[in-house]
């Protein structure tokens, strides 16, 4: 107990760090992966290929291997920025390929039918995205979003052994500092399972509101 | 009749308009291909200097035994979390409430957790040599994980097949090894090759505790000074490799499902696609 209430401030920035290392991937592997999908379900050839080869390459590359040529390759480029931000850039590049798939296999559960029936009605291509085919899309897809950015948190672990502040670093610093291992891992696994289990309760919340019982 | 739902079979004007699109996408990606070259020649990526290591049979072999490191990682630990997931799968199906909560409180709670975080901690902390490190935390990960999916099998299969098998006499366990696991293997198997596939993707994480496998032994390479530190083309060299083992085996995970998705049997349940064992935690969906 005492490794917490001594270091709290420790385990603090940590669990912030791992937190916004959460949130900004999120953010961009959301904006990146909606992009990736619409270049999937575009009617030109090579957005098409563009996209399906981006989710090939990314779903089938270890994280680490990307953490590594992106925090350690991309500074041969000249391309210096703090290590957070190349972070948050690896994490985010390989997220957007499983929320691309995701999104994707969300708009293909919408009846071709109802799209159909959209444009007998009238409306154009905005109106029909906008107003029958995404709402739809958008409740069968909460689920494999929630546990993508579930994974995305669990994989913000990684980030530690590449010099960024995150939670699975401090066992480093409380190492030195001679507290008990064992111990110093106990609240590091409390942190992940609160980080963890706010998201899924966040996304079962969004089930219970959105999600269709089909 | 299109085969999606976003827009109609498109007539000429509109297929006029989407090849000036096709045109223009086209360029911007070309543009984006020439300004990445141009960044690899311009900062002196292809000197011959930068890629002599290659050539060498000593560097050669290095890369070599990494590969097999990493192979034997992936081995040990999807062999251990097959087995390991059969057992947790069994409990969170037992009829006996004590076992049941167990199992599932050990599922729950291993999937939750970071799996880099059990690697360390039995790194760390119980202070193992890396290779059994990172097998263990690589088991209890994918263990926990394929429990999920062979429960989530065994429980999608058709319930006339259990009644009928019960009708027949048969016992507890013949129901389940004769009638029930052999459909929900066949309906998850693309699912269980997808999750392996998760499993040799993090077998990189050995990298992380100094375990000598592929990727330590390019970085090895990479932080050579005497070839003016190659590490570009140590990723070039690499990253091929390791995503074409993954695609591999994602590619085999597809031809599966689409073979199962023909086959009679498996009438009696729906094959699912092949996509890893993503079900959020302490939620209580199929």
């Amino acid at each position: 107990m005492d490794v917490l209430t001594e270091n709290f401030s420790l385990y603090g920035r940590g669990l912030l760090g791992t937190v916004e290392l959460t949130v900004y991937a999120s953010l961009l592997a959301l904006a990146l992966g909606f992009v990736m999908a619409s270049f999937r379900v575009a009617p030109v050839g090579s957005l098409r290929a563009f996209g399906t080869v981006w989710v090939a390459v990314l779903r089938n590359t270890p994280l680490t291997l990307l953490f590594f040529a992106v925090l350690l390759g991309l500074p041969r480029f000249g391309l210096v920025l703090p290590f957070q931000l190349f972070a948050v850039l690896a994490l985010g590049c390989y997220t957007s390929a499983f929320i691309c798939e995701a999104v994707r296999s969300g708009i293909n559960t919408v009846p071709v039918g109802q799209g159909e029936a959209a444009r007998s009605l009238g409306m154009t291509f905005g109106q029909t995205l906008g107003g029958v085919v995404l709402p739809q899309a958008f409740r069968s897809v909460i689920p494999p979003i929630g546990s993508t950015l579930i994974a995305l948190a669990k994989n913000s672990a990684i980030a530690g052994s590449f010099s960024v502040t995150e939670l699975l670093g401090t066992y480093k610093t409380l190492n030195e500092l001679g507290y008990s291992i064992i111990w110093s891992f106990v609240w590091i696994a409390v942190g992940y399972l609160i980080v963890t289990l706010t998201i899924s309760a966040l996304f079962n919340v969004l089930e219970k509101r959105w999600g269709v019982a089909r | 009749m299109s085969d999606t739902v976003l827009y109609d079979v498109p007539g000429p004007r509109t297929r006029r308009r989407h090849r000036i699109y096709g045109l223009l996408a086209t360029a911007a990606i070309l543009a984006l291909v020439g300004w990445a070259l141009y960044l690899l020649f311009d900062t002196e990526q292809f000197t011959a200097r930068k890629w002599t290591p290659f050539a060498y049979q000593g560097i050669q072999e290095m890369l070599l035994r990494g590969l097999g490191n990493t192979l034997k990682a992936f081995a040990f630990s999807a062999v251990l979390a097959l087995a390991l997931a059969a057992v947790l799968a069994a409990g969170r199906l037992s009829e006996h409430r004590p076992v049941r909560w167990t199992a599932t409180l050990l599922v729950e709670f291993f999937r939750a957790m970071p799996v880099l975080v059990m690697i360390f901690f039995v790194f760390v902390a119980l202070q193992v040599q890396p290779l059994p490190a990172l097998i263990t935390g690589l088991t209890l990960y994918n263990g926990s994980v394929l429990a999920e999916v062979f429960r989530t099998g065994v429980i999608s299969v058709d319930r006339g097949q259990r009644e009928a098998a019960y009708a027949l006499g048969l016992r507890k366990t013949q129901v389940m090894s004769h009638v029930l696991v052999p459909q929900a293997v066949r309906a998850m198997l693309p699912t269980i090759i997808s999750q392996l596939v998760v499993a040799l993707k993090d077998t990189s994480l050995g990298y992380l505790i100094t375990y000598e496998e592929f990727l330590h032994a390019g970085k090895l390479i990479a932080s050579n000074l005497d070839y003016d530190l190659p590490f570009i083309p140590v990723v070039m060299v690499i990253s091929p490799i390791y995503i074409g083992m993954c695609m591999l085996l994602s590619w085999f995970a597809n031809w599966v499902a689409k073979r199962e998705r023909r086959s009679l049997k498996t009438e009696g349940v729906e094959v699912n696609a092949a996509e890893p064992g993503t079900l959020l935690p302490g939620s209580k969906q199929q």
